[in-house]
């Protein structure tokens, strides 16, 4: 290729960006942080991708990576996968965050979407879901249905979003119960089914009969199954093969509409960054099917409250609540603001313990 | 810490259990490392192991023919990279490494249809009087068979390279492959059939954890269990007995760790997860700084009958 032949082609391609996007298929990448296999987070956010795939058809092709470390080796496989020509590329982990910044702002023409987190860019969004409406309704149920009173939680890491969580799900419990005491267990890990089976267990073992989980894994659903008088819910995913029970009831994470409308900004090119963060109403969190082995009047409660967080009208974070310290957080009938949730890093007054740093 | 307000009975019984599967694997491992071979391919191995003592476990309704199965399937999934390092003299780190990715897409692809499905499992036995003992009963005679068959294991493997003479073989395999060639001895023969021991061990570890231990399969399971069986082969110096601490020693500070959050005690959960690594890197210091390290000289070098 000669100079005058060079310089013609950079001048068409520069000329027509767009008329060129209409001809080849836009590239959506996708990186996950467990297997696709995993039966909770991950295999959610593959779902939305295959829903993108039959959604566009031929008009877009997706790629992702599965199991990719939080950390540096992350930083690798979002920059090989810009450089494979990704168009859009999701970052669906909050330990990506600080890769996915970093990659970004090399390639200013590539968009990225970032799960979970909050530090945003000309061509960075993050998108996240108020998992904390679904942890108030299955604080409710696990206060409700609890008879030893203790309530085992299995963590992961302690980020703003898990502790959200524990407090939402601790404040409904105890609004139904007051003598509910919340067994809170750092797993330090997203995906160890061997390791959430043993959390799990250490947490039955000491006279926990409900568990919730912050992990990805269907372990602790074997776990409580294996030990019978133990409930449990669904995280991320329905988990509907350990119902009716241990499994009572699911927090369902719902990304497709988002992936899809997202894909179709960058097809459009009307893609701007923006922050979401969307709740049970928008439909990003769904509740799977309560099961029979839920009491009558229980499930009657927990779907009047999804209703309420539905619609809006109610808050889960609806003063008065205090700090674990006993200072005051929010005031009678104050809402807290979604700048302290995003941040959150206390407990609410009564759990106990503290948080890892 | 306050370790008066967790059961030391359930902890020991808890500690036996998760420590299985590691053992199983890491003295697996430490064979096939002392025949002169390094196989970076038992996390491969171990998956391989869990899906397909799963799969069988389910159609077969019975626990223990999924626990032949997986010894077999990764005993022969051991002798491709065999057949690759030692008749075809590829490099044993990479073949290794290639095992492990090899494995766990494997795992993922015949595991699909298993999603979700419970397994039939291990009944704990009835040891008669020893399981009545008060406190000891519960804590070391009231486990699975498999338990016990991997602390058999560990004595039968230091008898073997101790006291009979196809151990001593193995060794010099292992310490010497040139002058074991000499002497007569078929080292390619004998490095593959501590390969195929080392998959079988490794395919029992992955079946205990997906049969007994979670009990279910799920994709990437063993979460890196396979390193850390690695680990503890160099932690052990490759001693048999010494497998076994390192083994407890990994399977114990986890379960430890997370009983003590489950009882509401305050611990330092990072440094306490990290500590059995830090542990064996100090205990590599220190074998270092003696000058013997233990490492069976031929380890991980290529042999060929001509040079």
């Amino acid at each position: 290729m000669n100079r005058r032949t060079l310089l013609a082609s950079a001048a068409i391609a520069l000329a027509a960006p767009a008329a060129m996007a209409q001809d080849e298929p836009v590239k959506a990448g996708f990186i996950y942080v467990g297997p696709i296999g995993d039966g909770g987070w991950t295999y959610e956010h593959d779902k939305a991708r295959l829903a993108v795939e039959e959604h566009f058809g031929d008009q877009v092709e997706t790629v992702y990576q599965e199991s990719v470390p939080e950390g540096a080796d992350a930083q690798r496989a979002i920059t090989q996968m810009a450089l494979s020509g990704a168009d859009i590329i999701f970052t669906t982990s909050f330990g990506f965050m600080d890769p996915t910044v970093e990659v970004a702002s090399k390639f200013p023409d590539v968009m990225f979407e970032h799960a979970t987190g909050y530090k945003t860019a000309d061509n960075l969004s993050t998108y996240s879901a108020r998992f904390y409406e679904g942890r108030a309704i299955q604080g409710h149920i696990a206060g409700s249905m609890t008879e030893t009173n203790k309530i085992g939680y299995i963590a992961s890491f302690p980020i703003p979003e898990v502790i959200r969580g524990i407090n939402s799900a601790y404040l409904h419990a105890k609004e139904v119960n007051p003598d509910v005491e919340f067994n809170i267990v750092w797993a330090y890990t997203w995906f160890d089914p061997a390791k959430e089976a043993d959390a799990a267990r250490a947490l039955i073992e000491n006279g926990n009969d409900v568990i919730l989980q912050h992990t990805d894994s269907t372990a602790p659903q074997a776990a409580a199954q294996e030990a019978g008088d133990v409930i449990t819910f669904g995280q991320a995913s329905d988990m509907s093969e350990y119902a009716p029970s241990p499994r009572v009831s699911s927090i369902i994470d719902n990304w497709a509409p988002y992936y899809i409308d997202r894909v179709q900004a960058v097809i459009d090119g009307s893609w701007e960054s923006q922050q979401v963060w969307h709740g049970i109403g928008e439909g990003m969190v769904e509740i799977g099917e309560i099961s029979d082995a839920v009491p009558e009047e229980v499930r009657t409660s927990a779907l009047e409250l999804k209703e309420r967080l539905a619609s809006g009208e109610y808050h889960p974070f609806t003063g008065p609540i205090n700090r674990q310290d006993g200072s005051a957080w929010l005031a009678e009938g104050e809402v807290a603001d979604d700048e302290t949730l995003l941040g959150m890093d206390f407990y609410v007054e009564g759990l106990t313990g503290e948080i890892p740093n | 810490m306050d370790f008066g307000s967790i059961s030391l009975v359930l902890l020991v019984a808890s500690v036996m259990v998760s420590a299985t599967p590691i053992l199983l694997a890491a003295i697996g491992e430490m064979v096939v490392e002392r025949s002169g071979v390094l196989n970076l391919g038992v996390e491969g191995m171990m998956i391989t192991g869990a899906v397909v003592g799963f799969a069988v476990g389910v159609n077969t309704g019975s626990a223990w023919p999924g626990f032949a199965a997986a010894a077999l399937a990764s005993a022969v999934l051991s002798l491709t990279f065999g057949v690759l390092t030692q008749l075809f003299l590829s490099n044993q780190v990479a073949t290794g490494l290639g095992l492990t990715l090899f494995g766990l897409g494997l795992s993922a692809l015949i595991g699909k249809p298993y999603e979700g499905m419970k397994s039939p499992t291990l009944p704990k036995l009835d040891l008669g009087p020893l399981s009545d003992i008060p406190v000891l009963g519960r804590m070391v005679f009231s486990h699975d068979l498999m338990v016990y068959l991997s602390l058999a294991l560990v004595a039968a493997v230091w008898a073997f390279l101790k006291f009979t003479r196809a151990g001593l073989i193995l060794r010099a395999a292992g310490e010497n492959h040139d002058a074991a060639h000499a002497l007569g001895y078929k080292v390619v023969r004998i490095r593959l059939a501590a390969i195929a021991f080392g998959g079988a061990c490794a395919g029992l570890g992955g079946a205990y954890l997906s049969l007994v231990r979670v009990p279910q399969w799920t994709e990437g399971m063993t979460a890196g269990a396979g390193w850390i069986a690695l680990a503890i082969v160099v932690f052990a110096s490759w001693r048999p007995w010494w497998v076994l601490v390192g083994a407890y020693l990994f399977g114990g500070v986890t379960v430890l760790q997370l009983n003590l959050q489950a009882a509401g005690a305050q611990v330092p959960v990072a440094i306490l997860s990290a500590s059995p690594y830090l542990v064996t890197i100090l205990v590599l210091v220190v074998i270092s700084a003696r000058g013997v390290h233990g490492a069976p000289a031929s380890l991980g070098r290529p042999f060929h009958a001509s040079q």
